[in-house]
C-alpha cells in the first residue's frame, strides 16, 4: 500500500507558496511518480509578502521575489494556464487550453485573488490598482516612482495599511478609507484598532473611517482622477488602490461535486477534501488560502487562513498524507500565526484574535508603542498580538496550545499594570466589515453570529 | 540565488544585518526588510547570515525558474 502511494501521478493545481512546498515535500516523502504543477500566472512560484513592503518601497525589484526551493521537486511546471474544471469520477483536471491532466491524487492550492472594485468600468480606469500579484506590484511601484500627488487606499486591513505605510515612507500623500471604526479592526478588534488609528494619523495618513467609497471618477479619457465618499466628500488622487480583501479561487470547482464555494474548499484535519455531501475523499487534498479546515483549539470550527505560515505548514501535511497510508497520516494542527510590518512597527499574531471576548495588555502599553495584547474567550487564552515585542510570542503560543487560563498568570517579566484588568476585546460583527479579516471562522456557534446569510434578490 | 525569510520565526536578533547589511535591514526596532535577490558575489555572506540566524529563519536556494522548461 505505502509503495503504491509513492508512485503514480500527482497533479498540484496552484503554483504559489503552498504548491511549491507541497511539491518539495512529496519528493522528501519518497514520492517517485510523475508530478505536475499547474499555475495560472506565467511566473514560477514567488513570495507575496514583499510586494506591499520592499517592492513598493523601491528596495527590491518586483522581478526579484521568486521563491527559493528547499530542493528541486522534479516537477513538470505548467505555468500560464488556468485550471477550468475538475472531473473527480474520471480523475482529470481540465485546463483552459482544452487539455486534460489525469491524476491519481490531486492537491488543490489555488489560493485567492484580490477582490476587484465592484464596478468594472470604474475599476478599469488607468490608475486604479489591486495588489496581489507581482505584475500588480510592479506596475504600482512604477507609478509611485513617478511621484503621484496623492494615493487613495480603499480598505484599512493589513494590505491597505501596509500600502499606505509604504507611500508615506516615500513622502507620498495618502488618503485611506475604512468602512469600520478604525484600521485593522476586523483582524485585531477595537482596542488595537484605536492604536492603529493613532499610528496612521501620526504618520500623516489622511484617515477616513466609517465611510465607504461610492464611486471612482475618471477624466473622460479613462484616467482616474478621484473618488466620491459616502459622507458626501470627495478625494482628488492620481492613484487608487483597492484593498478590499480576497476572493477564493474556487469557481473552477463549481461542477466538481466537492464542498467548494466562496469560503473555500472544505477539508478534514488531514487536508482531504469533502465532497458536497460532507463525505471525505481520499484522492483530493487541499492546502493554503483556498482551504477551510476544522481546528480543535477553536471548537472545531472551520477556519480559513490567508497566512503565509499556514500555506507552508498545511502544504507539508497535505503532501505527507498524499504519500502515506491511513495510520501514518498527520493532522494539520498548527496555531495560526502572521506578521505585518507597517509604519516602522512589527505587528505579529499567534492564535485567532477574533475568537475572543476579552483581552488584557499583558506587557508594554499603547503609549509606549510596544506591547503584548493577550486575547481570551470564556476564560482561556486564544490569541496574542505583539507590537515590537516579537520575542514573547513563543511563550504565548505555548499558553494557547495548552488552553491556559485567561487572564494569563503573572509569570512574564515586564508585566504591565493593566495586565490584571480584562477589557472587552470589541471584535466587530463581520457583517459591518468591508472586507473579511485574514482569519475567518466559518463554523456555527449559537451565541456568536460569525456568519450571516441574506437571501438574494 | 534567492532568499526567503520566515518572518513568523524571525525575532529581530539582526545577526543577518551584521553579516550582509546591504541585503538585510531592520525597519524600526524589529521589523526585518530584505532583498530577496542575492548577487553571486554576496552568496557567501548570505550563507553565513543564514547559518548565524538564532531561529534559523532564512532559506537560501535556487529559484524555481531554473527548473522550468
Amino acid at each position: 500500500m505505502s509503495d503504491d502511494l509513492r508512485e503514480g501521478r500527482i497533479v498540484i493545481v496552484g503554483a504559489s507558496l503552498a504548491g511549491l512546498r507541497a511539491a518539495e515535500t512529496l519528493r522528501e516523502e519518497g514520492f517517485t511518480g510523475s508530478l505536475t504543477v499547474v499555475g495560472d500566472e506565467p511566473h514560477p512560484p514567488y513570495d507575496r509578502p514583499p510586494l506591499t513592503k520592499q517592492v513598493l518601497l523601491g528596495k527590491a525589484a518586483a522581478t526579484a521575489v521568486g521563491l527559493p526551493m528547499r530542493r528541486d521537486p522534479e516537477a513538470e511546471w505548467r505555468l500560464g494556464v488556468r485550471a477550468s474544471g475538475l472531473d473527480t469520477v474520471e480523475k482529470q483536471v481540465l485546463l483552459a487550453d482544452g487539455e486534460s491532466l489525469p491524476y491519481d491524487r490531486l492537491l488543490i492550492a489555488t489560493g485567492t485573488r484580490a477582490r476587484p472594485w465592484p464596478d468594472a468600468e470604474q475599476g478599469a480606469l488607468d490608475g486604479v490598482f489591486t495588489v496581489r500579484t507581482v505584475d500588480d506590484a510592479g506596475r504600482l511601484a512604477e507609478r509611485l516612482d513617478a511621484g503621484p500627488s496623492r494615493v487613495l487606499v480603499i480598505g484599512g486591513g493589513f494590505t491597505g495599511s501596509e500600502i499606505a505605510s509604504a507611500c508615506r515612507e516615500r513622502g507620498i500623500e495618502v488618503t485611506l478609507t475604512e468602512r469600520g471604526a478604525a484600521p485593522l479592526v476586523g483582524a485585531l478588534g477595537g482596542v488595537l484598532s484605536i492604536f492603529a488609528d493613532r499610528l496612521q494619523r501620526h504618520h500623516g495618513v489622511d484617515l477616513r473611517c466609517g465611510v465607504t467609497v461610492t464611486a471612482l471618477r475618471g477624466d473622460g479619457h479613462g484616467r482616474f482622477t478621484g473618488a466620491e465618499l459616502s459622507d458626501g466628500s470627495q478625494v482628488e488622487a492620481d492613484i487608487a488602490v483597492v484593498a478590499l480583501g480576497a476572493v477564493r479561487n474556487t469557481e473552477w470547482l463549481a461542477d466538481s461535486g466537492l464542498a467548494a464555494g466562496p469560503r473555500g474548499v472544505a477539508c478534514d484535519a488531514g487536508c482531504r477534501a469533502f465532497d458536497m455531501y460532507g463525505i471525505v475523499t481520499d484522492d483530493v487534498f487541499v492546502a493554503g488560502d483556498v482551504s477551510r479546515f476544522p481546528h480543535p483549539l477553536y471548537e472545531y470550527q472551520m477556519m480559513s487562513l490567508e497566512h503565509w505560515g499556514n500555506a507552508v505548514e498545511q502544504a507539508k501535511v497535505a503532501a505527507h498524507n498524499m504519500a502515506n497510508p491511513g495510520p501514518r497520516r498527520r493532522p494539520h494542527l498548527s496555531v495560526p500565526t502572521f506578521w505585518s510590518s507597517q509604519f516602522g512597527l512589527n505587528i505579529k499574531s499567534v492564535g485567532v484574535p477574533t475568537f475572543s471576548d476579552h483581552l488584557v495588555i499583558a506587557q508594554g502599553s499603547l503609549e509606549q508603542g510596544r506591547l503584548v495584547a493577550v486575547y481570551g474567550y470564556r476564560g482561556r487564552i486564544t490569541a496574542a498580538v505583539t507590537i515590537n515585542m516579537a520575542k514573547w510570542l513563543e511563550y504565548y503560543r505555548h499558553l494557547i496550545e495548552t488552553a491556559a487560563p485567561f487572564p494569563p498568570a503573572p509569570e512574564a517579566a515586564d508585566r504591565s499594570a493593566a495586565a490584571s484588568f480584562p477589557i472587552h476585546s470589541d471584535v466587530p460583527d463581520p457583517a459591518v466589515l468591508s472586507h473579511g479579516p485574514t482569519v475567518t471562522l466559518t463554523g456555527h456557534l449559537p451565541d456568536r453570529r460569525l456568519t450571516r446569510v441574506w437571501p438574494t434578490g | 540565488m534567492r532568499i526567503v525569510v520566515d518572518l513568523n520565526r524571525c525575532q529581530g536578533y539582526a545577526q543577518c544585518v551584521f553579516f550582509a547589511p546591504d541585503l538585510f535591514e531592520l525597519h524600526g526596532e524589529e521589523a526585518l526588510l530584505y532583498d530577496p535577490a542575492v548577487p553571486e558575489e554576496r552568496l557567501e555572506a548570505v550563507r553565513q547570515a543564514a547559518a548565524a540566524c538564532p531561529v534559523q529563519a532564512i532559506l537560501v536556494g535556487e529559484e524555481v525558474s531554473s527548473r522550468v522548461r
